[in-house]
Parts: structure tokens; sequence; C-alpha cells
């Protein structure tokens, strides 16, 4: 019985597989597993809508879309016939085809990022032998589909924030992938159901997840840094900031195309909270032993969902960064922390068992981390902050 | 025509275009463009050897094409940041009129 | 040969053609990365993903992006007034058809001793690293500190001057 509901999906998938004949399959396998990503991703995303709008105006003691349906959950409906039935501005100067196709290119690569995952037991689309690099392939492409969308609206304000949007996204690439390549040396390949398996192991009941680790939490922290800052969430949002820019690369956009370019953000969002919970917090594990009846789907969405929410809980919480002290930010703290953190893991390995590499790795990263924080601070030393009051 | 042949034919095609435009075009990144693509159809012939040659599992096709993939990453690299620098220099990276060794 | 490398041969070279012969350059350099996305399809359909996957985060993540970027900062995007050819370019052009026509034919030539087709390789990611570290490690860091001079050299080269150096 736990075995069933834990493979549900599985079992439905190959029932509606044997329904055809045996030729088309294969075929029919995978079709039906797109079908599956390609309905439920966009539908957590229009959740997510109303769960971020509702959780940012608690934040801001308000109480947010609260008309359409009960508590605002038919919100995303409303906003969904909002931008199908609004007028489709292209501006007069603007590259036409290229203004089309930024929008498509993004989700289409978003999508793309998906077949990795590994949603449950046995349930990822594609087993790729270098299915993380295949995931890294395809987040580097959305870097084009931003720039294309500010160059072609021919609009400064657009132009700028793709810009400065492309500048983040590719300084922040960098810790991104150093945080993952620690996670890869320990567990051995690059193929993320390998990463979940070397994670379900259970000692006294506690999970072997990398995130309970000093150089896994280290690698988590500075992944979610650079996670945020690659899909343009605040605190890093500067290049879509309302008030900076307009609206940054899509102020050019109106109608469907801009909630495109939105399922894009946030399927990207989803995306990479999928690779974080798959590398760091275990995947589809149960956090302890006596918890694994729970199906294993579960344990991956909610762990995801609960990304999200750290991801809404920062918007509403941190002002945003500039872009320098964003830049400054990536490449001389976060780049030199992953740095030290792909050392510690070398080290936590050929350590061996015991309580020393706990004691010597935690101390390690705690003097880089202090290190680092004091020589990039101008006060050059920790401690509230003194205000001067002009006289 | 053997898959090898055909693939040796696309690529010596890819790499006829990257010199027509590595020799045709005003601009200088147009130029660094028309070399990318000739590194490219290069990379193409290297994995096609690879993979329809007498020892595939040695990996050497590989490595080589991987290995060049990061020397034409690099060289791209600095090769733009020459254009950049000279287009500080001489506002222009028309390569017609930059055909003087001084000034 | 099947359907699909006749297609993804299309894409390529229509990519490769229109980088060399549209009029804007951004286009030029969006065509560009048709042309490396068509080889990474290449790559993929010959068996070699890890390739595959790296041409696309290298080439269309990082190149493509560093090509537009440079046409912006150099004002490319201006069409110039005397057109985008050089003055010699039939040189250009003939040059580049003999090349063609001597590899064509050498190809061709040779159909008969070319390796015929073997079984599909199974890489794994394992073979390439272990092929990285024992057999190419010395390759491996002198690609490194290339990079490494390439990045410093670039950062060198397109620095803004001094203001007492002018």
């Amino acid at each position: 019985m736990i075995e069933t509901l834990d493979q549900i999906f599985v079992l439905l998938q190959h029932w509606l597989m044997g329904l055809l004949p045996a030729g088309l399959q294969p075929a029919a396998g995978v079709v039906l597993g797109v079908v599956a990503i390609v309905c439920l991703f966009p539908a957590l995303f229009a959740l997510t809508t109303v769960f971020e709008r509702k959780g940012l105006a608690r934040i801001q003691n308000r109480i947010g879309p609260n008309r359409v349906g009960p508590l605002g959950i038919l919100q995303p409906i409303a906003d969904g016939i909002k931008s199908l039935t609004k007028e489709d501005i292209v501006p007069l100067s603007a590259d036409a085809a290229v203004h089309f196709l930024a929008p498509l290119l993004m989700v289409v690569m978003v999508f793309m990022g998906f077949a990795v995952l590994p949603m449950g037991r046995n349930m990822v689309l594609v087993d790729m032998d270098a299915g993380l690099l295949f995931f890294f392939a395809m987040g580097a492409s959305t870097e084009l589909s931003v720039f294309m969308a500010g160059w072609s609206s021919r609009n400064k304000y657009s132009l700028l924030g793709a810009m400065r949007a492309v500048a983040q996204m590719i300084s922040y690439e960098v810790p991104l992938l150093m945080s993952s390549v620690a996670v890869v040396m320990i567990a051995g390949s690059l193929s993320l159901t390998k990463i979940v398996d070397a994670q379900n192991h259970y000692t006294w009941g506690l999970p072997h997840w990398y995130i309970f680790t000093p150089w896994g939490l280290a690698g988590f922290l500075t992944f979610a840094v650079a996670a945020t800052a690659e899909t343009n969430r605040s605190p890093f949002d500067l290049p879509e900031g309302e008030s900076e820019l307009v609206a940054g690369y899509h102020t050019e956009y109106s109608g469907f195309k801009f909630a495109l370019f939105f399922l894009g953000e946030y399927l990207a969002m989803f995306s990479i909270s999928g690779l974080g919970t798959t590398l760091f917090l275990g995947g589809w594990s149960a956090p302890f032993s006596f918890l694994g009846w729970v199906p294993s789907w579960f344990w991956f969405f909610s762990k995801m969902m609960l990304s999200i929410f750290v991801f809404i809980w920062m918007r509403g919480t941190l002002p945003r960064l500039r872009q320098d002290q964003l830049m400054n930010f990536a490449w001389k703290f976060v780049l030199p922390l992953t740095l030290v953190n792909l050392m510690i893991a070398v080290l936590w390995r050929f350590l061996g068992e015991g309580w020393q590499r706990w004691v010597f790795c935690s101390a390690i990263l705690l003097f880089a981390y202090a290190g680092m924080g004091l020589a990039g601070m101008r006060r050059g030393h920790f401690g509230p902050r003194r205000y001067r009051y002009a006289e | 025509m053997t898959p090898l042949a055909s693939y040796l034919i696309v690529a010596a095609l890819l790499f006829s275009i990257g010199l027509a435009g590595a020799l045709t075009r005003r601009n200088a990144i147009l130029v660094l463009i028309g070399i990318e693509l000739m590194l490219n159809a290069a990379n193409l012939n290297l994995i096609a050897f690879w993979r329809y040659g007498p020892h595939p599992e040695a990996l050497t096709g590989m490595m080589f094409a991987i290995f060049s993939i990061a020397v034409a990453a690099a060289e791209a690299a600095v090769g733009l940041g020459l254009v950049i620098s000279i287009h500080r220099h001489a506002h222009t990276t028309d390569l017609d009129a930059m055909n003087r060794m001084k000034g | 040969m099947s359907i699909a490398f006749y297609l993804i041969a299309a894409l390529t070279v229509a990519g490769g053609l229109a980088a060399v012969l549209l009029k804007n350059t951004v286009h030029c350099a969006l065509a560009l990365t048709v042309a490396f996305a068509g080889l990474a399809l290449f790559f993929l359909q010959l068996d070699a993903q890890f390739a595959g996957f790296a041409q696309i985060l290298v080439y269309i993540g990082a190149v493509a992006i560093l090509v537009v970027f440079a046409i912006l900062l150099t004002r490319g995007s201006e069409t110039p007034k005397d057109g985008v050819f050089s003055r010699n370019w039939l040189a250009g052009l003939v040059i580049a058809a003999g090349v063609f026509a001597v590899l064509g034919w050498a190809v061709l030539q040779s159909v008969s001793v070319l390796p015929h087709e073997t079984a599909a390789p199974t890489v794994t990611v394992l073979q390439i690293g272990n092929a990285l570290m024992r057999r190419y490690v010395l390759p491996l860091e002198i690609v490194a500190l290339l990079l490494t001079a390439a990045l410093i050299g670039a950062v060198i080269v397109a620095m803004h001057e001094k203001e007492g150096a002018r």
C-alpha cells in the first residue's frame, strides 16, 4: 500500500503506456512525463503567485488579494484572464523577431531544466549520466533570452536593465556551479539520481543530507545566495525593481508575453529550488527514517515549497542591493567562500569518519567566513552600526 | 556516402563559411565570429572522427574537443577585449579604416 | 543518413550563413548562437553528451554573451555607412570557396578508406574524469594556466588607461 502510494504516478504512467501498442510505448512514456511536468509546474506557479502576494502582504502588514474566491485563492485565474486579453503592444522600432522569441526561449529553456530533477523514487524524466551539467547548460541559455528581451525593445531602460541582469547572472553563475561541484565531488557522480541515493541513508534515524555537514551547510548557503541572484529575486532584483528601471528588460512587454516572462522567472525559481533540494536537502528522502512511509514525491515538493517560502520571505524582508554592491559581493565574497568550501569538502573526505573532521572543517569555514567578511567591511570590526547625524 | 563523410562535409562547409566571414566583413567583431565558427567546425571534425574511429573508448577525440572549447573561449575573451580597447582608441571597429600601425 | 542529421545540418549551416551575411551585428551574434546550438545537437547525435553540454554551457552561455556585450560596448549595432563588406570581399569569398573545394574533394576521394561505423561508445562521466586526471592531467593544468592568463590579460587589455599615462 505504501509502495503503491509512493509509486502511484509511475504506475499510472505505465498503465497509460500499456493501453498503446508496443511500438509507441517508449515515446508515449516520455510524452506522458512531459505533459505531467508542463501541467504541474504552471499550476504550482499559479498557486505561488497567490502565496507570494499574500505572504508579502502579511509581512508588510496588509492583507493582499482577498476578493477573488475565498482568501483570494482564485486570483491567478483573474490574472491569467487579464494577461491573455490585454493588447499585445510591440514598439514600432523594436526588433520584432527577437522581441517575439525572447520570452519563448526563456520559457523553453527553463522547462528543459525540469527534465533531470528526480521528483520522487524512480520519478525522473530523463536519468542522464551528466544530469547536473545538462541543468546548468539550460540555465546558462536563459541569460541570452534576457539580453534579447532588453536589446530588442530599443529602449534605454530595457537595455540597461538587461545588461545589469546579464552581468549579475553571469557573476553568480560561477559560485552556483562551484557550490555544486563540492557536492559532486563527495557524491562521486554528476547524475542527480545518484546524488539523491548517496544522501538516502540514515544514522540513528537522522538523515545523511549534505546540508548537515559543514561544507554542505556553507555550500547550501552560497548556493541559495547564488540562486537568488540567478533568478533575479530580491534582494538581487535591481534589474527588474519597479522603483529603479520601470520594469527593466521586460518594460516593453505587455499581455501574454509579459505573463510568459513572469512564468519563466517563477519556473526558474522552482527548478533551482528543486536542484537545491536534490543537491543539499536529500531530494525525495524523508527527514527521519521512521517517516519513510510518506510518499517520496511529497517530501520533494514540500522541500521545494519550503525553499520558495524562504525566497518570498527574503523578498519581503531584505532591502535591495545596488549593482556594484551585488557584483562586489559575488566576486569578492561568495566566490572565495565557495573555493574554501571545495577545499573543506576535500579535507572532509580524506580525514575519514570521526569527530576531527567536524571540528577542523567547521573551524576553517568559520574562520574564512569571518575573515573575508571582516576584510570586506569598511568599518573593520563587527558590532552594531553607529549613526552620525547631520548637525 | 558514409556517415563520417557527411559529418566531415558539414564541418568543411561550416569552416569555409567562417573563413569567408572572417575575410570579407568590415567589423572586427564579425571577424571574431567567423573565427569562432571555424573553431566549432574543427570541433565537429574531432568529435566525428572520435565517434567513427578505431578506438572511441580511448576518449582522445572528446578530450581534444573539450580542450579546444576551453581554449576557444579564452581566445574569444582576449580577442573581444582587444576589440573593445581598439574601439576606445580609434572610435571605430572598421577594419578597412585601421590599415596603418601609426596613430 | 537520418532525417535528424539533415535537419540539424540545415539549422547549423543556416545559422552560420546568417552569422556572416546579415547586416545587423546583433542579429549575426544571435545567428551564431543558433549555429552553436546546432553543433551541440550534432555532438549529442554523435554520442558525445559531455562535449555537447559543455558546448552549450561554454559557447551559448558565455561566448555568445561575450560577443553581444562587445558589440554593444563598441556601438556595433549602428549600421556603417560604407556597407558591411570590406573592399576586397571577392578575394575572401574566392579563397573560402577554394578551401571548401579542396576539403570537400579530399573527403569525397577518401570515402573508401575512412573508418566505418563502430558500435556507439558508452562514455560515462567517470571515464572522462579518470582520463582528465590520469592521461590528460598535463593538458588540463596547462589549460587552467591558459585560462588564468586569458582572464588576467583580457581584464588588463580592456581596462581604462590611467589618467596620467595619456
